[in-house]
């Protein structure tokens, strides 16, 4: 098919394969972060590890959205659908994270509780244009790719003099995230995790272009390659990072130049800094509070933050003691060395987050790799 | 000559009309309503017994398969078929891939209070053509009506009864390392509609579900002499799901050739845009058939003869594994496995 088929080439795959092959220095180990699930996902759909030499190893990240969602903010949105008696909309991957109490939301759902899977926030707006008689929250999850259209929901709301629309907003930011990885005591103290180079987000990076991430390549001179989600985009990437490495280089290079320019989407930037402003400090399941690293909705749109409205209070929540998620997302543990990982925690049963998103590093390894480990 | 004088019977008014709980209270309604409506469409002698049962005929030397299927589909009417067709083709599915002649079906529905009649006639209608197409006659029947809101429409359970020839075993317990596995058609097409439908995607090229009867296709690939060990119609859960079943009971591994999958072209453009693996999507018209490695050419001429196996394709073979799984060769050139749906893809599908 036009437009998929290009980038899903077997035979190109093989050549990309060869020449990291070729390129990989023998006495050499390379470890590179795949920062988003995307990424990961697309690696273990397509078996891409299994094209690389032995000394390529790719560590996943935290740039899942579900994943790094803490429980503290499922147990938020589970009590407006149980307590305060709210329709809640969300994004699918959100209904089975496990939260307190042994509920999810879809456990929520089948209490009776009013859940709605939706594609688009303003599927959202429009529940609630429909349904004047009930308050709909939109529970708004994920990184900069997804907080535009959550800040054209809340001003279309308001436009349209919405009463009965509010969003739980839980927006994260990826170089904070980034950054926490690197500034990690694992990362830079111990040493015990190897990060040579970041294949760096690919729809995120059509929003806030690859400005951003110049930082991390001068700061922590580790190279980034921001990458499609296509399996040879991630090849082409990882045989970029290889380059960079074997050269002692640590820049910025563009591999998913047909959807990302330096300065990224000027116009959805604008949208989200007029409705949202960063919070002093989030907590992200894995890596814990970090400040500056999420948004909140701006007083001018009070009247629309659930937060406000039903005088929320965030209560931190810590992960099931055996749930290694934390290390997982910190890429300081593969998902396989989790004492959990296959028996108590699988994807129908998930204990921790990671195994709940097709984008999870458990779930992905789980879904299509678990043969490996046998 | 009597006095007593004959009631005039006003005919259901089917363009207008609506199901009322009378309707499915035991009196004159439901009389009426069987009489003017499933009776008219679906009338066979057998049906026409008019007794709490139908009385059939020995169906002869062999074995008796009986299946049974709920149909909640959500939208009732979708491209390429509705709950009517689909609720036929469903169960003389399950029963044909047992190796049998389907021979009759019953049908019980449970309609909400306020359904219109016109919709229900359309599903009616639309099962007797599916039923009449298919040779095999609706028997027996039942409604049941329940308040608004209760149910959502209309949902209709069918259960059907074949004949398996002497001698003939298939199951899902039979697959054997070596076997070839096959498929009779693209993948994905029955879910995708739905799916596209409901959301009201409206893709250009319209998404068609594959629903269909596939008794004819069964008899066909069974008639080439080919050796076949399972046959199974891979519906929720799709391909993938089908094939974990059939591993698992068969206590085997399966190997597939992800390039040689049929996928329509809309339905992968379609998987692509929302983020689904066709793989797991439904399918109501399609059947997984394992067979002997040394008869598979002879098989795939056979189905590849029939109409509804135009599109079928070798996509893998079985082998040793004690764990049970199904891979795949990527068209990268990696494996992966291909695991069981977990949770639920999309709800409401047949």
């Amino acid at each position: 098919m036009k437009y998929i088929d290009e980038f899903r080439d077997g035979e190109l795959a093989r050549g990309l394969a060869q020449a990291i092959h070729r390129e990989a220095d023998p006495a050499r180990s390379y470890h590179f972060m795949e920062f988003c699930g995307g990424h990961t996902h697309a690696i273990s759909r397509y078996g891409v590890s299994d094209l690389l030499p032995v000394n390529v190893r790719m560590v996943h990240g935290p740039g899942c959205p579900v994943c790094v969602l803490p429980i503290g903010r499922i147990d938020q949105a589970i009590g407006l659908v149980l307590e305060q008696g709210v329709t809640l909309c969300t994004y699918g991957d959100c209904l089975r994270v496990p939260a307190s109490d042994g509920l999810s939301l879809l456990r929520a759902k089948a209490r009776g509780g009013d859940v709605r899977m939706v594609y688009s926030s303003a599927d959202a707006v429009t529940l609630a244009q429909k349904n004047p008689d009930k308050q709909v929250v939109f529970f708004a999850i994920g990184f900069e790719t997804t907080t535009p259209p959550t800040a054209v929901a809340i001003r279309q709301a308001a436009a349209l003099g919405l009463k009965n629309f509010s969003v739980l907003c839980c927006h994260v930011l990826t170089p904070p995230a980034i950054t926490s990885i690197l500034e990690s005591p694992e990362v830079r103290q111990w040493g015990t995790v190897q990060i040579d180079g970041f294949i760096g987000p690919a729809h995120v990076s059509t929003i806030i272009g690859s400005r951003p991430y110049e930082f991390f390549a001068e700061k922590y001179r580790k190279p980034v390659v921001i990458a499609g989600f296509e399996p040879l985009d991630v090849m082409q990437a990882i045989r970029m990072l290889v380059r960079q490495v074997n050269e002692n280089r640590g820049e910025v290079e563009n591999e998913f130049s047909r959807a990302v320019s330096r300065d990224g989407n000027k116009k959805a930037q604008q949208l989200v800094a007029d409705v949202f402003a960063m919070r002093e400090s989030f907590e992200w399941r894995g890596l814990g509070e970090l400040p500056d690293s999420a948004l909140r909705i701006k007083s001018q749109f009070t009247e629309f933050d659930a937060e406000t409205r039903y005088s929320l209070d965030y209560r931190s929540v810590p992960d099931h003691p055996a749930c290694e998620c934390g290390a997982v997302l910190r890429g300081v543990k593969r998902p396989q060395e989790c004492k959990i990982f296959g028996t108590v925690c699988t994807p129908e049963n998930p204990v921790g987050s990671c195994m709940v998103s097709s984008e999870g590093a458990c779930a992905a390894h789980y879904t299509y790799g678990r043969y490996k480990d046998v | 000559m009597s006095d007593i004088r004959k009631a005039y019977v006003r005919p259901l008014d089917i363009k207008h009309g609506r199901v009322d709980m009378a309707h499915g209270a035991g009196g004159r309604a439901m009389a009426q309503l069987i009489e003017e409506l499933f009776a008219k469409y679906l009338g066979n002698e057998y049906l026409a017994q008019g007794d709490d049962g139908a009385l059939l005929p020995p169906p002869g030397e062999g074995r008796l398969v009986m299946a049974t299927d709920a149909h909640v589909v959500s939208p009732l009417f979708f491209p390429g078929g509705d709950i009517g067709s689909l609720s036929v083709h469903g169960t003389i599915n399950d029963v044909a891939v047992m190796g049998a002649k389907p021979l009759y079906l019953s049908a019980a529905f449970i309609v909400e209070e306020g359904f219109k009649l016109a919709d229900l006639a359309r599903i009616v209608q639309s099962m007797a053509a599916a039923s009449l197409a298919a040779g095999v006659p609706v028997v027996t029947g039942d409604t049941k009506v329940v308040e608004r809101g209760k149910g959502d429409g209309v949902f209709i359970t069918t259960t059907g009864i074949g004949l398996v020839a002497p001698g003939r075993e298939l199951s899902g317990r039979c697959a054997r390392p070596g076997d070839a596995i096959l498929v009779s058609g693209t993948l994905g097409d029955h879910g995708m509609a739905i799916m596209a439908e409901r959301e009201s995607l409206g893709f250009e090229s319209p998404i068609v579900s594959d629903t269909a009867a596939l008794h004819g296709l069964i008899e066909a690939m069974q008639d080439s002499g080919a050796e076949i060990h399972v046959l199974r119609d891979p519906t929720r859960g799709g391909l993938a799901t089908t094939l974990n079943e059939i591993a698992r009971q068969s206590g085997v591994g399966m190997m597939l050739e992800e390039k040689c999958l049929p996928v329509n072209r809309a339905v992968s453009a379609a998987c692509e845009f929302l983020g689904l693996d066709p793989l797991y999507v439904a399918n109501e018209g399609k059947l997984v058939a394992i067979c002997a490695e040394r008869d598979a050419g002879k098989l795939l001429a056979a189905m590849c003869a029939h109409p509804l196996g135009e599109a079928a394709a070798i996509i893998g073979r079985v082998h040793q594994d004690e764990h049970h799984f199904v891979q795949m060769s990527t068209i990268f050139g990696g494996k992966r496995i291909v695991d069981w749906l977990s949770g639920e893809q999309l709800p409401r599908i047949c």
